[in-house]
Parts: C-alpha cells; sequence; structure tokens
C-alpha cells in the first residue's frame, strides 16, 4: 500500500499548497471588495482542464491502488515470474509515436495551421488503434503459449494491468472520435475543437506515461 | 473573457432552457432538480434498508419467534442494510443531494460546470440502485458477505447469494462509483471554477468546504473498492486468485492457489476508512451553518474549520488498517494505525468545540433544523468518545465482534449523519418547495427520533462489555451472558422498532406540507448564504435570473454589532448603509 499512499501523498501536497496560498492570511470575517480574479480557480478560467486533471487524478489512484495490489501479492509464495511478449516493445513504440504525433497535431491546431488536423487526428487513431490490436495479440500469443489468466497471479495481473490501461485508451478514443468528425465535416465551433483537441493530447501523454510505469513495473517483476 | 465558466453557462442555457414536463423534471440538467431525484432514490432505498434493520431487530429480540426470518435471510439483510445505509442511501445523498443542490446556489452560479453530465450521473447512480434491488430477487437472492465482502467467505459454498446475488452487488458497486465519479468531477470543478465574483474559498459557507473536501476524498477512495470489485469478480466467475487462498470446500478443490484475503482487506479499507468521512464532513459542514444561522451567531473559529476539515479528510487516509487489528497484524503496523486514528481526534474536537463555542451566549432558536443540530452534536460526541476507545489495539481486540463496535458506528456514522441530513431537509425545504412545515410534527418526530435512537444505542454499549457476539443470527454457547441480555435485546428491538414507526411523522409532514403547507417567506430564518437571496423563491432554472450575485462578505454575519438587522446577507454591499442600520455607529 506504500505505493498508493506515495502517489496519494503527492497528489494531497499539491491540492493543499494551493488551498494554503489561497487561505493562508486571509481574515474571512471582513467585508470588503475583493480582487476581480479572487474567485478563479487554480489554473484560470479553464473548467474543462480542471475536470480533465481531476480526472486524471483519479485515474492515477485507480492505477496506484493495482499496482500496490500487485507488489503485496508479489511477496506470496505461488508467485512465478512471467515473460512479457516482445511484442509489448512494437506497441510501446507505437503508443509513443501516437503521443508524439498527437502532440503535433495539438502545436498545429494553437498555431491555426489547420490543414494539419485531418492528417494528424487520423495519424493519430491509426496509431493508438494499432497499439489496442497490438495488445490483443500480445495476450493471443499468451494464451496460446498456454499461459492463461489463470495460470498463475502474475498473469492474472498481467492481463489486468494491460486490460484496465486499454479500457482507458478507449475511453479517450470516444472524446478522440468526437473530435476528428468535428473536424471532418467541419462542424461546430473551431475554438472547442482545438481545446478538444488540447485536452485529448494531454489525456494520451498522461496515458503513454502510465503505461511506461506498467510496462517498467511489468519488465522489472 | 474574465469569466470563461460562466459565460459557458449563459451560452448554453439560452440553447437548454427546459421546455416539457420531460425535460424539465426527468431528463433535467437542473442541478435542483438531479437533486431532488438523487435525493428522492436515495430516501427510497434508505427506506428498504430500514426495513430490513427492523427484521434483523424482530431476530434477534424475539429469536425463533419468526418463520420468516432463517440465518440466510438475516445475513443477507444484515449485508443489505449495511451496504444500502453506506453508500446508496449517505453517500448519495449527502453529496449527490445536498451537493448538487447547494453547491451552486451556494457559491453563486447558475449550475453545476457539466450539467449534462449531472444529469448522467443521477441516471448511472439510478442503474445502480436497480441492480442492487434486481439482486433481492435473483436465485438464491442477494449476497449475505456482510457489507465488507470479505473474501474468501463472500464467493464460498455457506454464505448466502454465491451465484447471483454477489457478481450484482459487485457490478452494482463499480456502476456506482462512475456515477460518483461524474458527479464528484462536477463538483470539485463547479467549486473552483464556477464561484460569483467576490466568493473567495474562505468566503464559503462551511457546507460547501464539508462537501468539497468530501467529494475529493471520494474521488480518490472510491478507486480502491472499483479495483477490489474489479478482481474479487475475476475471482468469482474467471478462477483467478488475487484474493482466494489455496482452499478446499466440502471436499472439493475450486482450484484456487494462494491468494491473500488480507489484501481485499487492505484494499476495502483503503476505501472504507475515508468513505466515513465522506458521509461526516458533508455532515460537519452543515451543522456548522445550521448551528450558526440558528443561534444568530458567526460560527467559532472560521479558520480553524475548514482547516480541521482538510486535516480529517488528508489523515482519513492513513488509518485504514484500524479496521483490521484483529487480522493479526505486526504490532508496530498496529502502533502506527493506533497513533494516526487517535491523532484524528485533535482536529475533530477542535470542530466539536468550536460548535459547542458557537453556541455560547448565541440568540438560540430552537426550531426544528436547530434540534438535529444540537442532537447531532450529543451523538456524535458519544460516538466520538467511543471510537477512541476502539481505536487502540488492546482495547479493540476484545471488542471488535462485540456489539460495541455496532453501537460505536451507529451512533457515529448512522444516527448523527442522519439526524444532520433530517435537519438539513427541514432547513432547506422551504428553499426547496416554497413551503413551511408543520413545526409541531417536527419537533415530535426529533424528539422520538433522537430519544429512540439514544434509547437503541446506548444499552448496546453495555451488551458488548457483557460480551454479546456481533453478527451471531443466534447466541449460541454464550451461557456467560446474564438472561437480561436477552431482555435488554428485546427493548432494544422494541426501540428500533419504535424509531422506524416515527418517521412516519416526517413522511406525513413533508406530503402534507408540500399539499397544504402555507407558502414560505423567501428567507424564513433570516440567513445570510447566497441560496436565500435568490431572486425568485424557490430558484428558477438559472437561479440568479438576469444577473451574477456579487459577494462583499463572509456567511456568517450574524448579530453583527451596529447593525440593526441581526443578519447581513453575502451579497450586501460594503459601501452602501443597509437599511437596517441603526445609529451609524461606525466600530474601526
Amino acid at each position: 500500500m506504500e505505493i498508493a499512499l506515495i502517489f496519494l501523498a503527492v497528489i494531497l501536497a499539491t491540492f493543499l499548497g494551493w488551498l494554503l496560498k489561497q487561505s493562508f492570511n486571509t481574515a474571512p470575517w471582513v467585508a470588503e471588495v475583493v480582487s476581480d480574479t479572487a474567485h478563479h480557480g487554480p489554473l484560470g478560467t479553464n473548467s474543462r482542464l480542471i475536470a480533465l486533471l481531476t480526472l486524471l487524478a483519479v485515474i492515477t489512484s485507480f492505477f496506484a491502488l493495482i499496482i500496490s495490489a500487485y507488489s503485496l501479492r508479489m511477496e506470496l509464495g505461488d508467485w512465478v515470474p512471467m515473460t512479457e511478449p516482445r511484442l509489448l516493445w512494437v506497441n510501446t513504440g507505437l503508443l509513443v509515436a501516437a503521443s508524439l504525433v498527437f502532440q503535433w497535431t495539438r502545436n498545429a491546431a494553437i498555431k491555426g495551421r489547420d490543414a494539419a488536423l485531418k492528417p494528424g487526428l487520423v495519424l493519430t487513431g491509426v496509431l493508438t488503434a494499432a497499439f489496442i490490436a497490438g495488445q490483443l495479440l500480445a495476450w493471443q500469443q499468451l494464451e496460446q503459449s498456454g499461459q492463461f489468466m489463470t495460470s498463475n497471479p502474475a498473469n492474472a495481473f498481467f492481463y489486468f494491468l494491460t486490460g484496465a490501461h486499454a479500457v482507458h485508451i478507449i475511453g479517450g478514443m470516444v472524446v478522440w472520435a468526437r473530435a476528428t468528425t468535428r473536424v471532418m465535416l467541419d462542424r461546430g465551433d473551431a475554438a472547442l475543437t482545438r481545446r478538444s483537441i488540447e485536452l485529448c493530447t494531454i489525456y494520451w501523454h498522461f496515458l503513454l506515461l502510465v503505461w511506461l510505469v506498467l510496462f517498467g513495473l511489468l519488465l522489472s517483476t | 473573457m474574465a469569466y470563461v465558466a460562466i459565460a459557458d453557462r449563459d451560452h448554453e442555457q439560452e440553447h437548454h432552457d427546459p421546455q416539457t414536463f420531460i425535460t424539465k423534471y426527468v431528463w433535467s440538467q437542473d442541478h435542483k432538480v438531479i437533486a431532488v431525484q438523487y435525493g428522492i432514490t436515495a430516501i427510497f432505498v434508505g427506506l428498504i434498508a430500514l426495513g430490513l434493520s427492523a427484521m434483523m431487530r424482530l431476530q434477534l429480540g424475539f429469536p425463533d419467534q419468526f418463520s420468516f426470518i432463517n440465518p440466510e435471510n438475516y445475513y443477507q439483510f444484515i449485508t443489505m442494510h449495511g451496504m444500502i445505509m453506506v453508500i446508496y442511501l449517505l453517500t448519495a445523498l449527502f453529496l449527490g443531494g445536498f451537493g448538487n443542490y447547494l453547491i451552486p446556489l451556494m457559491c453563486g452560479s447558475r449550475d453545476m460546470v457539466f450539467p449534462y453530465m449531472n444529469m448522467l450521473s443521477y441516471w448511472v447512480y439510478l442503474l445502480s440502485v436497480i441492480i442492487l434491488v434486481v439482486s433481492f430477487f435473483v436465485p438464491g437472492g442477494s449476497t449475505g458477505a456482510g457489507w465488507t465482502l470479505y473474501p474468501p467467505q463472500a464467493i464460498m459454498p455457506g454464505t448466502p447469494g454465491i451465484d447471483v446475488g454477489i457478481i450484482l452487488m459487485l457490478v452494482s458497486l463499480a456502476v456506482f462509483i462512475v456515477a460518483f465519479t461524474m458527479g464528484g468531477l462536477n463538483y470539485v470543478t463547479t467549486v473552483l471554477q464556477a464561484r460569483c465574483k467576490g466568493m473567495t474559498l474562505m468566503r464559503m459557507p462551511l457546507s460547501v468546504w464539508g462537501i468539497f473536501i468530501a467529494t475529493v476524498l471520494g474521488l480518490l477512495a472510491f478507486p480502491a473498492l472499483l479495483v477490489s470489485a474489479i478482481m474479487m469478480l475475476f475471482d468469482k466467475t474467471l478462477y483467478t486468485s488475487f484474493f482466494m487462498p489455496a482452499i478446499s470446500s466440502m471436499g472439493s478443490d475450486p482450484g484456487y492457489t494462494g491468494g491473500s484475503p488480507i489484501l481485499f482487506q487492505h484494499l476495502f479499507w483503503f476505501f472504507g476508512h475515508p468513505e466515513v468521512y465522506i458521509v461526516a464532513l458533508p455532515a460537519f459542514g452543515i451543522v456548522s451553518d445550521l448551528l450558526s444561522t440558528h443561534a444568530r451567531k458567526n460560527i467559532f473559529g472560521y479558520r480553524m474549520m475548514v482547516w480541521a476539515i482538510i486535516a480529517i479528510g488528508g489523515l482519513s487516509f492513513v488509518v485504514w488498517a484500524h479496521h483490521m487489528y484483529v487480522s493479526g497484524m505486526n504490532p508496530y503496523f498496529g502502533f502506527f494505525f493506533a497513533t494516526t486514528t487517535l491523532i484524528i481526534a485533535v482536529p475533530t474536537a477542535i470542530k466539536v468545540y468550536n460548535w459547542v463555542l458557537t453556541l455560547w451566549e448565541g440568540n438560540i432558536h430552537l426550531r426544528v433544523p436547530m434540534l438535529f443540530a444540537i442532537g447531532f452534536v450529543f451523538t456524535f460526541i458519544h460516538g466520538g468518545l467511543t471510537g477512541l476507545f476502539l481505536g487502540n489495539v488492546t482495547i479493540d481486540l476484545p471488542l471488535s465482534d462485540t456489539y460495541f463496535v455496532v453501537a460505536h458506528f451507529h451512533m457515529v456514522m448512522g444516527v448523527s449523519p442522519i439526524l444532520v441530513v433530517f435537519g438539513a431537509i427541514y432547513h432547506w425545504w422551504p428553499k426547496i418547495t416554497g413551503r413551511m412545515y408543520n413545526e409541531t410534527l417536527g419537533k415530535w418526530h426529533f424528539w422520538m427520533t433522537f430519544l429512540g435512537t439514544y434509547s437503541i444505542y446506548l444499552p448496546m454499549h453495555y451488551l458488548g462489555f457483557a460480551g454479546v457476539p456481533r453478527r451471531y443470527f443466534a447466541m449460541g454457547n454464550t451461557e456467560f451472558l446474564p438472561d437480561s441480555a436477552q431482555d435488554l435485546n428485546a427493548w432494544i428491538t422494541m426501540s428500533a422498532l419504535f424509531v422506524a414507526a416515527t418517521q412516519i411523522l416526517f413522511f406525513v409532514n413533508m406530503i402534507w406540507s408540500l399539499t397544504r403547507g402555507p407558502k414560505s417567506d423567501p428567507n424564513p430564518w433570516h440567513a445570510t448564504t447566497l441560496e436565500w437571496q435568490t431572486p425568485d423563491h424557490p430558484p428558477k432554472h438559472g437561479n440568479w435570473g438576469h444577473d451574477l450575485p456579487v459577494v462583499y462578505r463572509w456567511a456568517y454575519d450574524y448579530s453583527v454589532p451596529g447593525y440593526e438587522d441581526d443578519y447581513i446577507p453575502q451579497n450586501v454591499s460594503t459601501d452602501i448603509a443597509p437599511a437596517g442600520r441603526s445609529h451609524g455607529v461606525e466600530e474601526h
């Protein structure tokens, strides 16, 4: 559980730091006109970004807890370390590429190079879908070699971790699909679409980071 | 540009103003309607859970008198009673109900920041409730594993409902967590982003603080329940061995290898303890506002109260293993968790002192909400004190499996939050419905509930000391107990049935109020917070008419010296002399 606690401490410390800044040395009982921005959130007025960051904290807590369970379960006698399929390296490469392309698309969107949006978004989607397909293929390879979910707790955790991560990616692709449809059909508010792409990019980077942590954990144990 | 969050809302509102009955009251995106939907659904399942507890008490008070209660049923009643009360009633009512209603109104926003997601949150919550209720009617019935669902017994033969009941329970929990996360993202974002001009964090009413911090706790703690629910589902359906040890059952080997039931306990209580404060913190906040309003005094030590809420929230993540002392843990762990547990008493005691000091020399109006708020202070101190006992490993070990624990947690997180729920309903009822209720009937409801619950739970402490084991369907080998223990049990059952029956007063009162109650004043309690200052009463969609309010002061300007009125609403300007000001005496 220490791992979950460390993650939690970091999240709470960030939150507390901001709260302290807001509340230290104030005299709430004094009636006065306060500055125009005193009611603003920690990142100005970007509500969607706040909601996304909160969601990322929730997801972090989710994965931190699974990793905690992993490390606790690992110490028990029946744990047989497994060898991960080589394919995972290729998949990791795909996900890194997807993140890079998304970042490039986002930069294009910010700078107003709208021509780059369509190919950028499509390529991101293809790379991400390829990652999911690759993960499924890795599952298939494992099963063909007789390593099922019930074979060993290490295997069970492998399927659980990769599956949970893939579900989060698929959730992200729903939002990606909405933004892409808007760009393709040239519909909707352009500013809104741009914001959507920005937020998706953050989410993609985050899930890449989660994957790198998970992959590192799987490789090292 | 300065205020995108509100600008967004105004923009959307033009397009989404509800037109038909369906969009207004069913598929509504209005936070006030969603709050009422959450509230009604939660109270409905709460009534089911109340009925279940009555059945349990019938068996305990009058063993084997009732043929419709057998051991299997009894365990199903216990399990579903606990689960419904803690999660589907209290969590949903405080955050989904009061959170939804109060956050936008108290912060001066038009609605939640993401109204569509807010609506979705309610409907997903309803789905989880439906799955839960369906589990009563499947073959084998609902799960009887106890609300903690400890493996291995939760999914091994011998426990009721291991075929479908436990699966539906786990799925329902997972669905609930999705619903809560959608709601929680909304509450956090709205508090951070959509406060009106002048509403700094340190001017927020404590109700909002309590709900806000409780939501943060929920968002970080519920994933632990989700992880354990998913892993247990795998253990049950796919025969993995996350939690299930190598075990043989009635001579057959189900095929589990060396999983760890203790791992489940860690994950469960990592959620389970913060859950106590997810329920308690909103209650703390609401009680602070009720006491201050009805005692016509500013809350004592506002900043301390805020930081106590935050400290309790933070500490609640490092005490979970005090629920696991009996699992045979390393004594150093036990020492650590006993220490952190006792440290929580410090911020909690600060809150209690401040409540009492708020009442000190206040102009106390013993109206119905105030009675419930003061009642809460009693029951909470009582439950908190027994918590100090149970926080110590050496005292917990012998008491852990007795009725002392049942008495403790019902006092601290059963009766106390429910008293606040009632107080809050009586307090905000005029705002929600625009009508008043019968004050006398409300007072009868309070006294019968308050004294009745004491008569249930105070004797339980003695039963616990005497060694009456909890969780048992029948006493078994307990010859060491005097016969009077059984008499006391019968008395407790009578009291419980009495308290359950008195709740009819509440429903009668509310239905009478809805149909015949007199129209209420827009601000019947002369309160300062923004929800009482709305241009329409009850507030309409969008809350504030054309202009958003501007806040100039904190929420506790009661009985300010030099003013004739004993309250100054938060949106009364500082430079315009209020109408009620008497002699122009300037204090500074």
